[in-house]
Protein backbone atom coordinates (compact mmCIF):
# COMPACT_ATOMS: atom_id res chain seq x y z
CA UNK A 1 0.00 0.00 0.00
CA UNK A 2 2.96 2.28 0.68
CA UNK A 3 4.05 2.26 -2.98
CA UNK A 4 0.50 3.01 -4.18
CA UNK A 5 0.43 6.15 -2.07
CA UNK A 6 3.77 7.30 -3.53
CA UNK A 7 2.31 6.89 -7.02
CA UNK A 8 -0.79 8.86 -6.05
CA UNK A 9 1.34 11.64 -4.57
CA UNK A 10 3.42 11.73 -7.74
CA UNK A 11 0.33 12.06 -9.92
CA UNK A 12 -0.63 15.12 -7.90
CA UNK A 13 2.92 16.45 -8.19
CA UNK A 14 3.27 16.01 -11.92
CA UNK A 15 0.74 18.69 -12.90
CA UNK A 16 2.38 21.65 -11.17
CA UNK A 17 5.87 20.26 -10.67
CA UNK A 18 7.79 23.41 -9.88
CA UNK A 19 5.31 24.83 -7.39
CA UNK A 20 4.70 21.58 -5.62
CA UNK A 21 8.39 20.74 -5.48
CA UNK A 22 9.06 23.82 -3.41
CA UNK A 23 6.27 22.97 -0.99
CA UNK A 24 6.39 19.20 -0.78
CA UNK A 25 10.17 18.75 -0.79
CA UNK A 26 12.66 20.43 1.47
CA UNK A 27 14.88 23.14 0.05
CA UNK A 28 18.46 22.38 1.01
CA UNK A 29 19.56 25.93 1.75
CA UNK A 30 16.79 26.89 4.17
CA UNK A 31 17.21 23.87 6.44
CA UNK A 32 19.23 24.05 9.62
CA UNK A 33 19.78 21.68 12.51
CA UNK A 34 16.37 20.85 13.84
CA UNK A 35 14.90 19.72 17.13
CA UNK A 36 13.35 16.31 17.67
CA UNK A 37 9.65 16.34 18.57
CA UNK A 38 8.28 12.79 18.70
CA UNK A 39 11.07 10.46 19.78
CA UNK A 40 11.63 6.76 20.33
CA UNK A 41 14.06 5.46 22.95
CA UNK A 42 16.57 2.58 22.93
CA UNK A 43 16.85 -0.23 20.40
CA UNK A 44 18.89 -3.35 21.23
CA UNK A 45 20.21 -5.94 18.78
CA UNK A 46 22.18 -9.16 19.27
CA UNK A 47 23.58 -11.87 17.04
CA UNK A 48 22.54 -15.37 18.03
CA UNK A 49 23.06 -18.87 16.64
CA UNK A 50 20.63 -18.63 13.70
CA UNK A 51 20.65 -14.89 12.99
CA UNK A 52 19.79 -11.59 14.63
CA UNK A 53 17.38 -10.64 17.41
CA UNK A 54 16.26 -7.04 17.86
CA UNK A 55 14.12 -5.46 20.56
CA UNK A 56 12.50 -2.07 21.05
CA UNK A 57 9.56 -0.66 22.92
CA UNK A 58 6.61 0.97 21.18
CA UNK A 59 6.80 4.38 22.79
CA UNK A 60 6.75 7.76 21.05
CA UNK A 61 7.61 10.50 23.53
CA UNK A 62 6.77 14.16 23.02
CA UNK A 63 9.25 15.84 25.33
CA UNK A 64 8.53 14.42 28.74
CA UNK A 65 5.01 13.26 27.80
CA UNK A 66 4.64 9.67 26.71
CA UNK A 67 2.31 10.59 23.91
CA UNK A 68 2.13 7.49 21.68
CA UNK A 69 2.28 3.91 22.88
CA UNK A 70 1.88 1.91 19.68
CA UNK A 71 4.74 3.10 17.47
CA UNK A 72 6.43 0.29 15.53
CA UNK A 73 10.12 1.08 15.66
CA UNK A 74 11.40 -2.11 14.06
CA UNK A 75 10.67 -2.64 10.38
CA UNK A 76 11.59 -5.02 7.56
CA UNK A 77 13.93 -3.89 4.80
CA UNK A 78 13.90 -6.08 1.70
CA UNK A 79 14.34 -9.82 2.17
CA UNK A 80 17.39 -9.91 4.38
CA UNK A 81 17.33 -7.03 6.85
CA UNK A 82 15.65 -5.42 9.83
CA UNK A 83 15.93 -1.78 10.82
CA UNK A 84 15.25 -0.44 14.29
CA UNK A 85 15.21 3.27 15.02
CA UNK A 86 15.42 5.58 17.99
CA UNK A 87 15.11 9.35 17.78
CA UNK A 88 12.69 11.46 15.75
CA UNK A 89 9.89 9.29 14.38
CA UNK A 90 9.09 11.53 11.40
CA UNK A 91 12.71 11.19 10.21
CA UNK A 92 12.46 7.39 10.65
CA UNK A 93 9.31 7.40 8.51
CA UNK A 94 11.22 9.35 5.87
CA UNK A 95 14.16 6.89 6.06
CA UNK A 96 11.69 4.02 5.50
CA UNK A 97 10.53 5.78 2.32
CA UNK A 98 14.14 6.12 1.13
CA UNK A 99 14.69 2.42 1.85
CA UNK A 100 11.46 1.51 0.00
CA UNK A 101 12.83 3.28 -3.06
CA UNK A 102 16.26 1.66 -2.64
CA UNK A 103 14.78 -1.83 -2.47
CA UNK A 104 12.39 -1.09 -5.34
CA UNK A 105 15.21 0.01 -7.64
CA UNK A 106 17.26 -3.01 -6.56
CA UNK A 107 14.36 -5.29 -7.49
CA UNK A 108 13.92 -3.57 -10.84
CA UNK A 109 17.36 -4.80 -11.93
CA UNK A 110 15.76 -8.25 -11.76
CA UNK A 111 19.18 -9.82 -11.61
CA UNK A 112 18.57 -12.30 -8.83
CA UNK A 113 20.66 -10.30 -6.38
CA UNK A 114 19.14 -8.49 -3.44
CA UNK A 115 20.57 -5.97 -1.02
CA UNK A 116 21.73 -7.46 2.26
CA UNK A 117 22.12 -5.84 5.68
CA UNK A 118 25.72 -4.81 5.05
CA UNK A 119 24.72 -2.90 1.92
CA UNK A 120 21.72 -1.30 3.61
CA UNK A 121 23.94 -0.30 6.53
CA UNK A 122 26.44 1.27 4.16
CA UNK A 123 23.71 3.15 2.28
CA UNK A 124 22.27 4.55 5.49
CA UNK A 125 25.71 5.54 6.79
CA UNK A 126 26.24 7.61 3.64
CA UNK A 127 22.79 9.19 3.92
CA UNK A 128 23.22 10.07 7.60
CA UNK A 129 26.75 11.42 7.17
CA UNK A 130 25.89 13.54 4.16
CA UNK A 131 22.89 15.08 5.92
CA UNK A 132 25.14 15.81 8.92
CA UNK A 133 27.57 17.63 6.63
CA UNK A 134 24.74 19.88 5.45
CA UNK A 135 23.81 20.66 9.08
CA UNK A 136 20.46 19.02 8.43
CA UNK A 137 20.59 15.65 10.17
CA UNK A 138 18.05 12.91 10.25
CA UNK A 139 17.67 12.83 14.01
CA UNK A 140 17.91 9.06 14.49
CA UNK A 141 20.13 6.30 15.78
CA UNK A 142 19.54 3.23 13.64
CA UNK A 143 20.24 -0.47 14.16
CA UNK A 144 20.51 -2.64 11.05
CA UNK A 145 20.58 -6.41 11.38
CA UNK A 146 20.19 -9.35 9.03
CA UNK A 147 21.44 -12.56 7.50
CA UNK A 148 22.48 -13.10 3.90
CA UNK A 149 24.12 -16.19 2.45
CA UNK A 150 24.78 -17.51 5.92
CA UNK A 151 26.53 -14.38 7.11
CA UNK A 152 25.02 -12.62 10.12
CA UNK A 153 25.41 -8.85 10.22
CA UNK A 154 24.58 -6.32 12.93
CA UNK A 155 25.47 -2.65 12.85
CA UNK A 156 24.40 0.83 13.93
CA UNK A 157 24.49 4.39 12.51
CA UNK A 158 24.03 7.56 14.48
CA UNK A 159 22.62 10.90 13.37
CA UNK A 160 26.11 12.21 12.71
CA UNK A 161 27.10 9.21 10.61
CA UNK A 162 29.17 7.31 13.18
CA UNK A 163 28.75 3.63 12.39
CA UNK A 164 29.62 0.45 14.24
CA UNK A 165 29.42 -3.24 13.56
CA UNK A 166 29.39 -5.67 16.48
CA UNK A 167 27.95 -8.81 18.02
CA UNK A 168 25.62 -6.75 20.19
CA UNK A 169 24.41 -3.21 19.51
CA UNK A 170 22.28 -0.66 21.35
CA UNK A 171 21.19 2.95 20.95
CA UNK A 172 20.60 5.69 23.49
CA UNK A 173 20.12 4.53 27.06
CA UNK A 174 20.63 0.99 25.87
CA UNK A 175 24.33 1.72 25.50
CA UNK A 176 24.60 2.41 29.21
CA UNK A 177 22.10 -0.04 30.63
CA UNK A 178 21.89 -2.94 28.18
CA UNK A 179 25.38 -3.37 26.77
CA UNK A 180 27.05 -4.09 30.15
CA UNK A 181 24.59 -6.96 30.57
CA UNK A 182 25.32 -8.12 27.03
CA UNK A 183 29.08 -7.93 27.54
CA UNK A 184 28.70 -10.33 30.48
CA UNK A 185 26.12 -12.71 29.08
CA UNK A 186 26.40 -12.73 25.28
CA UNK A 187 27.83 -15.84 23.62
CA UNK A 188 28.35 -16.81 19.99
CA UNK A 189 26.03 -19.84 20.16
CA UNK A 190 22.96 -18.43 21.92
CA UNK A 191 19.74 -20.26 21.13
CA UNK A 192 16.59 -18.33 20.23
CA UNK A 193 15.16 -18.85 23.74
CA UNK A 194 18.37 -17.73 25.45
CA UNK A 195 18.60 -14.70 23.18
CA UNK A 196 15.05 -13.63 23.92
CA UNK A 197 15.64 -14.05 27.67
CA UNK A 198 18.75 -11.85 27.53
CA UNK A 199 16.97 -9.18 25.50
CA UNK A 200 14.05 -9.23 27.93
CA UNK A 201 16.47 -8.83 30.83
CA UNK A 202 17.88 -5.74 29.09
CA UNK A 203 14.44 -4.34 28.23
CA UNK A 204 13.24 -4.82 31.81
CA UNK A 205 16.27 -2.95 33.09
CA UNK A 206 15.53 -0.14 30.64
CA UNK A 207 11.92 -0.08 31.82
CA UNK A 208 13.06 0.45 35.40
CA UNK A 209 15.68 3.07 34.66
CA UNK A 210 14.80 4.89 31.40
CA UNK A 211 12.18 7.57 31.93
CA UNK A 212 11.01 7.44 28.35
CA UNK A 213 10.55 3.67 28.24
CA UNK A 214 7.06 2.17 27.94
CA UNK A 215 6.02 -1.33 28.88
CA UNK A 216 4.96 -2.55 25.45
CA UNK A 217 7.70 -4.15 23.43
CA UNK A 218 8.32 -6.04 20.24
CA UNK A 219 11.10 -8.52 19.61
CA UNK A 220 12.06 -9.20 15.99
CA UNK A 221 13.96 -12.18 14.65
CA UNK A 222 15.69 -12.55 11.33
CA UNK A 223 17.35 -15.70 10.01
CA UNK A 224 18.36 -17.01 6.61
CA UNK A 225 14.84 -18.43 6.29
CA UNK A 226 12.96 -15.22 6.94
CA UNK A 227 11.92 -12.67 9.52
CA UNK A 228 9.19 -12.10 12.08
CA UNK A 229 8.30 -9.13 14.25
CA UNK A 230 6.49 -10.30 17.38
CA UNK A 231 3.10 -9.03 18.47
CA UNK A 232 3.33 -6.27 21.08
CA UNK A 233 3.57 -7.58 24.65
CA UNK A 234 4.42 -6.36 28.16
CA UNK A 235 7.03 -7.45 30.67
CA UNK A 236 6.34 -8.30 34.31
CA UNK A 237 8.15 -6.02 36.73
CA UNK A 238 9.24 -6.73 40.30
CA UNK A 239 8.66 -4.37 43.17
CA UNK A 240 8.16 -6.67 46.14
CA UNK A 241 11.55 -6.37 47.80
CA UNK A 242 11.93 -5.89 51.55
CA UNK A 243 14.25 -2.96 50.95
CA UNK A 244 11.48 -1.21 49.01
CA UNK A 245 8.89 -1.39 51.76
CA UNK A 246 10.15 1.22 54.23
CA UNK A 247 13.33 2.61 52.74
CA UNK A 248 13.50 5.78 54.78
CA UNK A 249 12.95 4.35 58.23
CA UNK A 250 15.93 5.57 60.24
CA UNK A 251 16.61 8.38 57.80
CA UNK A 252 13.33 10.25 57.42
CA UNK A 253 13.32 12.69 54.56
CA UNK A 254 15.87 10.73 52.57
CA UNK A 255 14.98 8.87 49.42
CA UNK B 1 2.63 44.98 35.20
CA UNK B 2 0.95 47.32 32.77
CA UNK B 3 2.90 45.77 29.93
CA UNK B 4 1.26 42.40 30.62
CA UNK B 5 -2.24 43.89 30.72
CA UNK B 6 -1.99 45.45 27.26
CA UNK B 7 -1.74 42.26 25.26
CA UNK B 8 0.58 42.33 22.28
CA UNK B 9 -1.87 42.55 19.39
CA UNK B 10 1.02 41.91 17.03
CA UNK B 11 1.75 38.57 18.66
CA UNK B 12 1.19 35.68 16.26
CA UNK B 13 -2.36 34.35 16.29
CA UNK B 14 -2.11 30.99 17.95
CA UNK B 15 -4.89 28.56 18.56
CA UNK B 16 -4.10 27.39 22.07
CA UNK B 17 -6.72 24.81 21.39
CA UNK B 18 -8.09 21.47 22.24
CA UNK B 19 -8.66 19.22 19.23
CA UNK B 20 -9.90 15.64 19.17
CA UNK B 21 -10.57 13.00 16.52
CA UNK B 22 -12.30 9.75 17.40
CA UNK B 23 -13.32 6.69 15.36
CA UNK B 24 -16.55 4.83 16.06
CA UNK B 25 -18.26 1.87 14.40
CA UNK B 26 -19.21 3.54 11.13
CA UNK B 27 -17.16 6.71 10.90
CA UNK B 28 -15.29 9.44 12.73
CA UNK B 29 -16.10 12.39 14.96
CA UNK B 30 -13.86 15.47 15.00
CA UNK B 31 -14.18 17.94 17.87
CA UNK B 32 -12.56 21.24 18.87
CA UNK B 33 -12.91 24.32 21.06
CA UNK B 34 -13.28 27.78 19.51
CA UNK B 35 -10.67 30.06 21.08
CA UNK B 36 -8.00 31.86 19.05
CA UNK B 37 -5.62 34.00 21.11
CA UNK B 38 -2.99 36.66 20.36
CA UNK B 39 -0.88 36.61 23.49
CA UNK B 40 -3.37 37.02 26.34
CA UNK B 41 -6.18 38.52 24.25
CA UNK B 42 -8.84 36.26 22.75
CA UNK B 43 -8.86 37.39 19.15
CA UNK B 44 -11.73 35.14 18.14
CA UNK B 45 -14.02 33.46 20.69
CA UNK B 46 -16.02 31.52 18.10
CA UNK B 47 -13.43 30.20 15.64
CA UNK B 48 -14.03 27.14 13.54
CA UNK B 49 -10.98 24.93 13.82
CA UNK B 50 -12.50 22.02 11.98
CA UNK B 51 -11.80 22.69 8.34
CA UNK B 52 -13.01 20.90 5.24
CA UNK B 53 -10.52 19.47 2.76
CA UNK B 54 -12.94 17.42 0.61
CA UNK B 55 -16.53 16.20 0.91
CA UNK B 56 -15.34 13.28 2.99
CA UNK B 57 -12.14 14.51 4.71
CA UNK B 58 -11.89 17.21 7.39
CA UNK B 59 -9.02 18.36 9.60
CA UNK B 60 -8.68 19.80 13.10
CA UNK B 61 -6.09 22.57 13.27
CA UNK B 62 -3.93 23.54 16.26
CA UNK B 63 -0.89 25.72 16.89
CA UNK B 64 -0.21 28.71 14.68
CA UNK B 65 -3.45 29.81 13.01
CA UNK B 66 -1.59 31.08 9.94
CA UNK B 67 0.50 27.94 9.48
CA UNK B 68 -2.45 25.59 9.87
CA UNK B 69 -4.59 27.65 7.49
CA UNK B 70 -1.96 27.73 4.77
CA UNK B 71 -1.29 23.98 5.09
CA UNK B 72 -5.01 23.24 4.84
CA UNK B 73 -5.37 25.59 1.84
CA UNK B 74 -2.56 23.85 -0.06
CA UNK B 75 -3.77 20.36 0.77
CA UNK B 76 -7.33 21.30 -0.29
CA UNK B 77 -5.92 22.57 -3.57
CA UNK B 78 -3.85 19.41 -4.16
CA UNK B 79 -6.73 17.12 -3.20
CA UNK B 80 -9.07 18.94 -5.57
CA UNK B 81 -6.78 18.20 -8.49
CA UNK B 82 -6.14 14.67 -7.26
CA UNK B 83 -9.89 14.00 -7.12
CA UNK B 84 -10.33 15.19 -10.70
CA UNK B 85 -7.44 13.03 -11.91
CA UNK B 86 -8.53 10.00 -9.88
CA UNK B 87 -12.18 10.28 -10.89
CA UNK B 88 -13.44 9.42 -7.40
CA UNK B 89 -13.25 10.83 -3.87
CA UNK B 90 -9.78 11.01 -2.34
CA UNK B 91 -9.02 8.58 0.47
CA UNK B 92 -8.33 9.79 4.00
CA UNK B 93 -4.87 8.20 3.78
CA UNK B 94 -3.87 10.30 0.76
CA UNK B 95 -5.14 13.49 2.40
CA UNK B 96 -3.22 12.69 5.56
CA UNK B 97 -0.03 11.92 3.66
CA UNK B 98 -0.24 15.22 1.77
CA UNK B 99 -0.54 17.04 5.09
CA UNK B 100 2.45 15.04 6.32
CA UNK B 101 4.54 15.99 3.28
CA UNK B 102 4.00 19.68 3.94
CA UNK B 103 4.50 19.36 7.69
CA UNK B 104 7.62 17.24 7.40
CA UNK B 105 9.39 19.09 4.62
CA UNK B 106 8.77 22.48 6.21
CA UNK B 107 9.28 21.37 9.78
CA UNK B 108 11.70 24.18 10.58
CA UNK B 109 9.17 26.85 9.67
CA UNK B 110 5.80 25.42 10.62
CA UNK B 111 4.31 25.24 14.08
CA UNK B 112 1.08 23.35 13.64
CA UNK B 113 -0.35 20.07 14.87
CA UNK B 114 -3.11 18.59 12.73
CA UNK B 115 -5.63 15.78 13.09
CA UNK B 116 -6.97 14.42 9.79
CA UNK B 117 -10.27 12.54 9.90
CA UNK B 118 -12.68 11.26 7.31
CA UNK B 119 -14.50 8.37 5.70
CA UNK B 120 -13.77 6.58 2.45
CA UNK B 121 -15.25 3.43 0.91
CA UNK B 122 -12.01 1.43 1.18
CA UNK B 123 -11.06 1.83 4.82
CA UNK B 124 -14.18 3.35 6.40
CA UNK B 125 -13.63 5.93 9.14
CA UNK B 126 -9.97 6.75 9.85
CA UNK B 127 -8.11 9.24 12.05
CA UNK B 128 -4.51 10.30 11.43
CA UNK B 129 -2.51 12.38 13.90
CA UNK B 130 0.23 14.63 12.50
CA UNK B 131 2.01 16.38 15.38
CA UNK B 132 4.89 18.88 15.21
CA UNK B 133 7.76 17.51 13.14
CA UNK B 134 5.56 15.72 10.59
CA UNK B 135 5.25 12.25 12.10
CA UNK B 136 2.15 10.53 10.75
CA UNK B 137 0.34 8.02 12.97
CA UNK B 138 -2.95 6.29 12.26
CA UNK B 139 -4.82 5.99 15.54
CA UNK B 140 -8.24 4.89 16.83
CA UNK B 141 -8.43 8.31 18.44
CA UNK B 142 -6.17 11.36 18.51
CA UNK B 143 -5.92 14.42 20.75
CA UNK B 144 -3.95 17.59 20.16
CA UNK B 145 -3.40 21.21 21.10
CA UNK B 146 -2.44 22.67 24.44
CA UNK B 147 -5.67 21.46 26.08
CA UNK B 148 -4.90 17.86 25.21
CA UNK B 149 -2.41 17.66 28.10
CA UNK B 150 -5.39 17.46 30.43
CA UNK B 151 -7.05 14.68 28.48
CA UNK B 152 -4.47 11.89 28.36
CA UNK B 153 -5.68 10.42 31.64
CA UNK B 154 -9.31 10.97 30.71
CA UNK B 155 -9.02 9.06 27.46
CA UNK B 156 -6.93 6.30 29.03
CA UNK B 157 -9.93 5.67 31.23
CA UNK B 158 -12.92 6.57 29.05
CA UNK B 159 -11.96 5.40 25.55
CA UNK B 160 -13.53 2.15 24.31
CA UNK B 161 -13.25 0.44 20.94
CA UNK B 162 -16.47 0.17 18.87
CA UNK B 163 -18.60 2.95 20.37
CA UNK B 164 -21.84 4.05 18.78
CA UNK B 165 -22.12 7.43 17.08
CA UNK B 166 -23.91 8.98 20.05
CA UNK B 167 -21.48 7.55 22.62
CA UNK B 168 -18.55 8.86 20.63
CA UNK B 169 -20.12 12.31 20.23
CA UNK B 170 -20.82 12.56 23.97
CA UNK B 171 -17.24 11.50 24.72
CA UNK B 172 -15.81 14.18 22.43
CA UNK B 173 -18.02 16.95 23.84
CA UNK B 174 -17.23 15.91 27.41
CA UNK B 175 -13.51 15.81 26.69
CA UNK B 176 -13.30 19.22 24.99
CA UNK B 177 -15.41 20.64 27.80
CA UNK B 178 -13.02 19.22 30.44
CA UNK B 179 -10.03 20.63 28.62
CA UNK B 180 -11.64 24.06 28.33
CA UNK B 181 -12.18 23.98 32.10
CA UNK B 182 -8.44 23.73 32.78
CA UNK B 183 -6.62 25.12 29.75
CA UNK B 184 -6.53 28.91 29.54
CA UNK B 185 -5.78 28.70 25.86
CA UNK B 186 -8.97 26.77 25.12
CA UNK B 187 -12.50 28.07 25.44
CA UNK B 188 -15.70 29.19 23.81
CA UNK B 189 -17.99 26.65 22.20
CA UNK B 190 -17.52 23.00 21.29
CA UNK B 191 -17.86 22.20 17.61
CA UNK B 192 -18.10 18.66 16.29
CA UNK B 193 -18.14 17.23 12.80
CA UNK B 194 -19.36 13.68 12.20
CA UNK B 195 -18.28 11.93 8.98
CA UNK B 196 -19.62 8.56 7.84
CA UNK B 197 -20.95 6.80 4.74
CA UNK B 198 -24.11 8.93 4.89
CA UNK B 199 -22.24 12.23 4.77
CA UNK B 200 -21.17 15.01 7.10
CA UNK B 201 -22.98 16.56 10.08
CA UNK B 202 -21.89 19.66 11.97
CA UNK B 203 -22.90 20.19 15.58
CA UNK B 204 -22.60 23.18 17.89
CA UNK B 205 -22.55 23.12 21.69
CA UNK B 206 -22.63 26.66 23.13
CA UNK B 207 -20.33 27.35 26.09
CA UNK B 208 -23.17 28.05 28.46
CA UNK B 209 -24.74 24.65 27.81
CA UNK B 210 -21.68 22.58 28.65
CA UNK B 211 -21.65 20.61 31.92
CA UNK B 212 -20.16 22.23 35.02
CA UNK B 213 -17.03 20.72 36.48
CA UNK B 214 -15.27 21.08 39.85
CA UNK B 215 -15.34 24.59 41.36
CA UNK B 216 -17.56 25.88 38.56
CA UNK B 217 -20.92 27.37 39.48
CA UNK B 218 -24.21 27.92 37.69
CA UNK B 219 -24.56 31.00 35.55
CA UNK B 220 -27.13 33.67 36.32
CA UNK B 221 -28.23 36.85 34.64
CA UNK B 222 -27.77 38.86 37.82
CA UNK B 223 -27.25 38.68 41.60
CA UNK B 224 -30.66 40.24 41.86
CA UNK B 225 -32.26 37.08 40.52
CA UNK B 226 -30.53 35.03 43.22
CA UNK B 227 -31.63 37.40 45.96
CA UNK B 228 -35.17 37.52 44.71
CA UNK B 229 -35.36 33.75 44.44
CA UNK B 230 -34.46 33.10 48.08
CA UNK B 231 -36.98 35.55 49.60
CA UNK B 232 -39.10 38.38 48.26
CA UNK B 233 -37.71 41.05 50.64
CA UNK B 234 -34.25 39.90 51.74
CA UNK B 235 -32.93 43.31 52.60
CA UNK B 236 -35.80 44.53 54.76
CA UNK B 237 -35.38 44.73 58.48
Amino acid sequence: MGNVITLMEESVLSTHKAEMDTLLTSKGDSQRTQYPYVTGTSVIGIKYKDGILMAADMGGSYGSTIRYKSVERIKQVGKHSLIGASGEISDFQEILKYLDELILHDNMWDDGNSLGPKEVHNYLTRVMYNRRNKFDPLWNSLVIGGVKNGHKYLGSVSMIGVNFEDDHIATGFGNHLARPILREEWREDLSFEEGVKILEKCMRNLLYRDRSAVNKIQIAKITEEGLTVSQPYSLKTFWNFAAFQNPTVGAEGSW
Amino acid sequence: MDRDATADVNAPHSMGTTIIGVTYNGGVILGADSRTSTGLYVANRASDKITQLTDNVYICRSGSAADSQIVSDYVRYFLHQHTIQLGQPATVKVAANLVRLLSYNNKNMLQTGIIVGGWDKYEGGKIYGIPLGGTILEQPFAIGGSGSSYLYGFFDQAWKEGMTKDEAEQLVVKAVSLAIARDGASGGVVRTVTINNEGVTRNFYPGDQLPLWHEEVEAHNSLLDILNASSPEPMST
